[in-house]
């Protein structure tokens, strides 16, 4: 199931968190070799972690982390605007309308499925919550799987070269590529409703069409 | 109003404010509250004097469940949502709707720069159904008024740079001028070749950091403070 989960209720989860930190470091420090820092017991944490930083968590039928992102609103710290301030041209989005989305990460047995599970958590995320994008970096092998899902991102900046390359960029979702990306979940919007409603309560979907 | 809001250079002005954004959401009660984490607070709003004079003398702060749950979290809140259960809340509760609180609220945490936090709330006495569909309505421009206030509050901190947030990037700049300079969203979409929906970041972007109430005040705002030159 989707889990919605501030930091400070990860205390009470701490098999599925720390699960959720390993991946991150597999992916992150292991398939990617990105220089990120990763403790002792095999978990990748950084700064924006002690934030208090919203996760959203495939948790699969064994309890375990089967991929995740994690969310914190633009008008306050966020990594996009402290370390890639490069690929905004200087100045980073702030809007409280658009909230940050980083660490997206699949545990090595996640299928394009999973990925399309997380996705369609961060549309009913957008929905429910009435915002307009989500801001976040990605690099080439992400870009990939987001494209094969069909929620590619719009991108506003990028660096390097080839599998090194890191953008950054602006997701949003159409009535169409929410279509596609049911399909492609194989679950039913009242669930993942269900799901949003279990962590934020009261209706999932406010419609937001105010410019 | 928000224009007002945005001319808005002190907190007794800001407290003025507040009394007319009660009446034009039509809500008991708009409280703007600021809560630093050692437990600094200040703020504006409407609830009756009585009511604040007993809120810090009491120490309510640690009891509030409203406090509680939006601290340190970024989604807003409908007060029904949280925990009233604790003995401790309870006995708040009733001295809150005792003093006029009301038995419904929404309040907005918004986190700015560098750690800060605050609290916009509005409350009100109504049942269940009335409340959702008058917050579903007032939702988006809650939020924004709520962010608005707490950028005014930032500008009245003493050691703020206040132009440090001020800092447009390019695409903001290109936006701007291309509406100063009377595009239409099609038009300027067109020029900066991204789609509208992407020029509608870039422009509310642009709006919240010169803390103007709308484009056309963005676009005057960011003229005035020599950003854009058309």
């Amino acid at each position: 199931m989707i889990r919605f989960l501030y930091a400070d209720s990860l205390s009470t989860q701490s098999r599925l968190a720390g699960a959720m930190f390993q991946d991150r470091a597999k992916q992150f420090s292991e398939r990617l070799g990105w220089e990120v820092s990763v403790s002792a017991d095999g978990e990748e944490r950084d700064p924006y972690d002690a934030l208090n930083p919203l996760y959203v968590i495939w948790q699969r039928p064994d309890g375990l982390h089967g991929g995740s992102m994690r969310f914190l609103p633009t008008t306050g710290r966020c990594m996009t605007h402290e370390h890639f301030q490069h690929l905004s041209d200087g100045a980073p989005v702030q809007s409280p309308f658009v909230w940050e989305c980083t660490r997206f990460c699949l545990s090595a047995s996640a299928s394009p499925r999973t990925a399309a599970r997380l996705m369609l958590a961060g549309a009913t995320l957008m929905e429910g919550q009435g915002l307009t994008h989500f801001l976040g970096v990605f690099d080439a092998p992400m870009e990939r799987i987001y494209r094969q899902i069909g929620a590619s991102p719009e991108v506003l900046g990028s660096a390097g070269q080839g599998r090194s390359k890191t953008s950054l960029g602006l997701w949003s979702y159409s009535p169409r590529a929410k279509a596609r990306l049911l399909k492609k979940a194989q679950l039913s919007e009242a669930l993942m409703h269900h799901w949003y409603r279990r962590a934020f309560g009261a209706k999932a979907a406010p419609k937001s069409n105010a410019a | 109003m928000l224009e007002a809001l945005e001319q808005a250079s002190d907190l007794p002005q800001l407290q003025a404010l507040s009394e007319r954004l009660r009446d034009y959401f039509q809500v008991d009660h708009l409280v703007y509250h600021w809560v630093s984490g050692t437990g600094t607070q200040y703020g504006c709003g409407t609830y009756s004097p009585v009511w604040v004079q007993l809120y810090i003398e009491r120490d309510y702060l640690r009891t509030d469940p409203v406090v509680a749950g939006c601290f340190q979290r970024f989604h807003p809140v409908d007060w029904k949502m949280l925990d009233w259960s604790g003995k401790a809340a309870k006995a708040f509760q009733a001295e809150a709707l005792a003093h006029g609180v009301g038995n419904q609220g929404f309040s907005v945490p918004i986190r700015g720069p560098s750690g800060q936090f605050a609290l916009f709330t509005v409350s009100h006495h109504c049942d269940d159904a009335t409340w959702a569909s008058k917050i579903e309505a007032a939702r988006r421009e809650l939020i924004l008024v709520g962010h608005y206030f707490n950028q005014k509050a930032l500008e009245f901190e003493p050691d703020r740079a206040p132009e440090a947030a001020r800092a447009l990037s390019p695409r903001e700049v290109d936006a701007m001028t291309f509406l100063a300079m009377g595009y239409s969203r099609a038009q300027v979409a067109n020029t900066l070749s991204i789609s509208e929906h992407t020029l509608r970041v870039y422009i509310e972007s642009a709006r919240f950091k010169l803390g103007a109430a709308n484009t056309t005040h963005a676009v005057a705002r960011a003229l005035q403070h020599g950003l854009i030159i058309v």
